[in-house]
């Protein structure tokens, strides 16, 4: 009796695996999103060792203890019983143990803040491989990508050669967002004045949706662009054009940049100029304003500045205010 | 703050007729319609001379037992206005798709989702418990009123002072467009300019001080108001959960008022709490609202798990199962609730290590919960189940909570929560825990109680409808979110591009149209039940073959609830008590004290009300003023000697002898 409803139950469950109708998030196409997945998979499979058996149960104890089968045992005064109860407490404590152990491993390993160690399952990568960084600022109501090593920088516009691990580093101008491409990675917020790091690699060549997943006001809905996984020869070709095709991004453009726009299209910088996102980050881009690394550095020894062009390297870490070394 | 500071803008403040949204189509027919309804309800009363009889035996009224009949009557009422935000949403959805921008432009549409968010929360279901635990609460210890009873109505006319307010802010002004939580830095004073996010500190911030006081009040009833006997451990399950619920409230509401102010001064005082520069950081607030908005979960889902352990055991003719572990479960929820508030963060970018111990401390409470489940359904087994209306509730309950908590715990965990957070997943999530569990049991109550409260059955055929449309639509409305979610569709989103997904919300749609079908049933079985009242009487008190001593008096209860303090041998002490042959005193009666009605809880409310909306606007005078008479109001009361009487001994005899006679008529 049991056995055919249990079953019946799992096969309700592919359902949810099912890619087929456009569940990006089951069937993504980057490595630490496909980890994710099953992930999902795994808790959920985990859950149904008991969920099954209380749904099941329900409808069972509802039906064949209904008032009018007298047949039915009736005890009026039972209502305790040691052994049901450690099997009560004891199942889903154990279903918790398990969970709880593949919680705490898998939020390290998938930590977004962690180098990747793998491209996918099958090529493994070296612990001091260098990473594609990519700077993404959150404005209203856009996304800047910038590529400090290759120079360029474009708006609404995301493009990174396949199996090659991205680093990126998320700030946001004024309102909390959340990066997200559910292709790619799980999400995190970008916030004013704080920077928060997604590591991640695509593995399919692509066009994949990315957005904001946390509402700033009123052009959020059109916080999207589009991320395009491609080959390396294919991005060095995507590097060129934006470099023919853009235009200069020093702090008067970004400037007027950051001004509220809504479905902005997709532009391209061929030069950026260097302390841009620091002083993003640091919300220093209007001119003869103070660093918030300054002014933290304020009243540390013996009172002296920082210099304003400090070079901003890996020192922040899990979303600290940018100037704590 | 303000540039001029001549008469009108002191006066007048923000406020001018560009204030008033009169150029909102949608708004306007709103307006007229509220306004019909309310001359007409305002001419009912007038011309059938109720005026005197509701300022006298209702809103002045200081017993447990109308203040709890007028909190679940708020609370329909703002359920009304919520569920009409939520199918503007539903139908915006369904319609905004390939290019069309629907009928809700951004600037509307993103209060309507906020303002969904807080009335559902802080006046539908909020009310709603606090309104049950009122009704049932001190019948359930034997006692004759709750230990603060004045507090008591001044508690629900502030929660009613903050409603109006919201309800004010649609047709004066406007509300937040921030989502129900309101982050900083978009409902600071840059990002939010407007009035909205000002409405929504104020109402609930008054709201806050009703809910904070009704919880104290309850606190202290639990604690010190037990009948002779009734020992923690011989307590009503659903009072135990309430006695939970209200240490919860009595924790965490002060930290939402605290966060609240610091918000408030961030934006009138310019402080730097969470703002962007100047050392500021939102992330404290994101913790702080968290810090209470967990626990709130818990206070509201706790008492409704009390309502089905009361329901479950009395519709299955059978002792509770488990009672010391489900009170147990019910601590260890308690204490837990508070470890668990950065899971609503996990994308904030806190370390793993961080992440994972609060992702565990999360599933940790899934364990007392699966606790509770398998004590309920023990308590069906080997029992006689009748399936009357609260009965199929609780069973609805089971099933669909479930699923909810599933989806719970997987949210819980870190890694799979960053693909999920914040998406249409989520969403349905919660509302899954809500809808299933709080509204369900709400419902489940107001079918029990009901017949205690006014003496008469709730009408079965249309009750049946309500729960089947409710049923079904909430897994129409809720089921295809889920889809979406694992779609990458995230939330608050006010038109999309990618046209397949458009099936999913016409079905939610219609969903939700299902269930605008379950309230209007249940508001037909009101209308029905009260024509039908004579059929449905209930004559014995204990319409249900109840368990506990609220069964054992009238219904509805004589205003001194007992005319001796019942003395308690068991926790089911009523079938004890019927088991024993139990004999209604029948002479002896002594005069009962009992305290006053005063109208200074609605009036100091009412102050507070104006006050609130002088701070929304910048109405300086008008705060001032207000401010005085607030605490010049409060002054006077204490000032007011004159707080209580006796009921004579031959009334209360008069009224113990009328139900003696009924009930041996109706033997």
């Amino acid at each position: 009796m049991l056995f055919p409803r249990l079953r019946y139950g799992l096969a309700l469950f592919p359902l949810t695996l099912l890619g087929g109708c456009g569940m990006v998030v089951m069937d993504p196409s980057g490595d630490i999103a496909s980890q994710q997945a099953d992930l999902i998979i795994v808790s959920t499979l985990l859950m149904l060792i008991v969920i099954v058996p209380v749904i099941f149960l329900t409808f069972f104890f509802a039906w064949r203890y209904r008032k009018n089968n007298k047949a039915a045992t009736y005890h009026p005064e039972w209502d305790h019983s040691t052994k049901l109860e450690l099997v009560i407490w004891g199942v889903p404590l154990l279903i918790i143990i398990a969970l709880g152990l593949i919680t705490w491993i898998s939020t390290h390993k998938l930590d977004p803040y962690r180098p990747l160690d793998r491209i996918d399952i099958n090529q493994p990568l070296a612990a001091d491989h260098k990473p594609l960084t990519v700077q993404v600022v959150s404005l209203d109501w856009k996304w800047l990508f910038i590529y400090p090593e290759q120079g360029v920088a474009s708006v609404n516009e995301l493009v990174t050669p396949i199996d090659t691990p991205i680093r990126f580093h998320i700030t946001s101008a004024d309102m909390m967002n959340s990066f997200y491409i559910p292709a790619l990675a799980g999400q995190i917020y970008s916030m004013p004045g704080m920077q928060t790091t997604l590591n991640a690699v695509i593995n399919d060549p692509g066009e994949y949706q990315g957005f904001s997943a946390n509402y700033s006001g009123a052009g959020f809905s059109d916080m999207r662009f589009k991320y395009h996984g491609v080959s390396a020869d294919k991005f060095d070709a995507w590097v060129q054009k934006a470099k023919q095709q853009g235009g200069t991004l020093n702090r008067p453009e970004y400037l007027e940049l950051a001004q509220p726009s809504e479905s902005t299209p997709v532009t391209y910088y061929n030069s950026v100029a260097p302390d841009l996102y620091h002083a993003i980050l640091n919300r220093c881009v209007v001119e003869g304003k103070m660093c918030m690394d300054q002014m933290m550095m304020m009243g540390k020894g013996d009172g002296e500045m920082a210099d304003g062009t400090m070079k901003h390297g890996e020192k922040q870490k899990h979303g600290d205010a940018p100037a704590e070394k | 703050m303000q540039d001029k500071t001549d008469l009108t803008s002191l006066i007048f403040g923000r406020l001018s007729l560009e204030s008033i949204p009169y150029h909102e189509p949608i708004l306007v027919v709103t307006f007229i319609i509220a306004a019909l309804a309310g001359a007409a309800v305002f001419g009912f009363i007038t011309y059938k001379g109720f005026w005197g009889a509701l300022w006298r035996d209702w809103i002045t009224s200081i017993d447990h037992k109308k203040i709890g009949i007028m909190y679940i009557i708020m609370a329909f009422i703002m359920l009304l206005r919520g569920f009409s935000d939520a199918l503007m949403m539903r139908a915006q959805q369904a319609m905004a798709f390939g290019g069309s921008e629907g009928f809700l432009p951004p600037e509307h549409y993103d209060q309507l989702f906020t303002v969904h968010g807080v009335i559902m929360i802080f006046f539908v279901a909020m009310p709603m418990i606090v309104g049950i635990m009122n009704f049932v609460v001190p019948l359930q210890l034997g006692t004759r009123d709750v230990a603060f009873p004045f507090l008591n109505n001044f508690s629900f006319w502030m929660t009613a002072a903050g409603a109006g307010l919201v309800m004010v802010s649609l047709f004066v002004g406007e509300f937040g467009k921030t989502g129900w939580l309101a982050f900083p830095p978009l409902s600071g004073i840059e990002g939010s300019p407007g009035v909205g996010v000002d409405y929504y500190i104020w109402s609930l911030q008054i709201a806050g001080v009703g809910t904070l006081l009704s919880g104290v009040n309850f606190m202290v009833t639990i604690i010190k108001n037990r009948a002779p006997g009734m020992t923690l451990m011989r307590m009503p399950i659903f009072t135990w959960t309430a006695l939970c619920t209200n240490i919860l409230i009595v924790v965490s509401f002060p930290v939402l008022t605290v966060v609240l102010a610091m918000l408030s001064m961030d934006r009138m005082l310019g402080t730097h709490f969470f703002t962007n520069d100047m050392g500021g950081n939102m992330m404290m607030y994101v913790n702080l609202i968290w810090i209470w908005g967990h626990p709130e979960v818990y206070i509201l889902i706790l008492p409704a798990f009390g309502v089905f352990s009361e329901v479950v055991a009395t519709f299955s003719g059978k002792r509770l199962f488990g009672y010391s572990s489900m009170v147990y479960a019910t601590i260890v929820i308690t204490v837990l609730s508070y470890l668990v508030w950065l899971h609503h963060f996990f994308t904030m970018g806190a370390g793993a290590s961080v992440n994972a111990f609060f992702g565990i401390t999360t599933m940790i409470i899934s364990i007392p919960t699966g606790a509770k489940l398998f004590n309920w359904l023990f308590t069906m087994y080997r029992g006689r189940i009748r399936f009357e209306l609260p009965m199929m509730w609780t069973v609805s309950f089971m099933v669909t909570f479930t699923l909810g908590g599933m989806t719970g715990v997987l949210l819980a965990v870190p890694p799979a929560d960053f693909v999920l957070h914040n998406s249409l997943f989520l969403i349905a999530h919660f509302h899954n825990v809500i809808i299933g569990g709080v509204l369900f049991g709400m419902f489940a109550a107001i079918n029990y109680w009901f017949p205690k409260a006014f003496g008469y059955k709730l009408d079965d055929y249309w009750g049946k409808w309500s729960f089947w449309l409710w049923t079904v639509g909430f897994y129409a409305a809720f089921m295809p979110l889920y889809v979406l979610g694992l779609m990458g569709v995230t939330r608050r989103m006010n038109h999309f591009d990618d046209g397949s997904l458009q099936i999913w919300f016409v079905i939610a749609a219609i969903g939700a149209l299902l269930i605008l079908g379950g309230i209007i049933a249940s508001i037909i079985q009101f209308v029905v039940s009260y024509r039908r009242r004579d059929e449905l009487r209930d004559h014995t008190g204990d319409v249900w073959n109840g368990r506990t001593l609220e069964w054992s008096t009238s219904s509805p209860p004589p205003q001194y609830n007992f005319a001796f303090t019942p003395v308690v041998y068991d926790n089911d002490s009523w079938t004890d008590m019927k088991k024993h042959g139990y004999e209604r005193p029948r002479e002896g009666f002594v005069p009962i004290h009992m305290p006053k009605n005063t109208a200074a809880g609605f009036v100091l409310a009412m102050i507070a009300a104006a006050c609130g909306f002088g701070l929304i606007w910048h109405m300086w005078l008008l705060v001032g003023a207000s401010f005085i008479g607030l605490i010049g109001g409060i002054i006077i009361h204490t000032f007011n000697y004159n707080r209580d009487y006796h009921i004579p001994a031959e009334d209360v005899t008069r009224i113990e002898n009328e139900r003696s006679q009924q009930l041996d008529r109706y033997a």
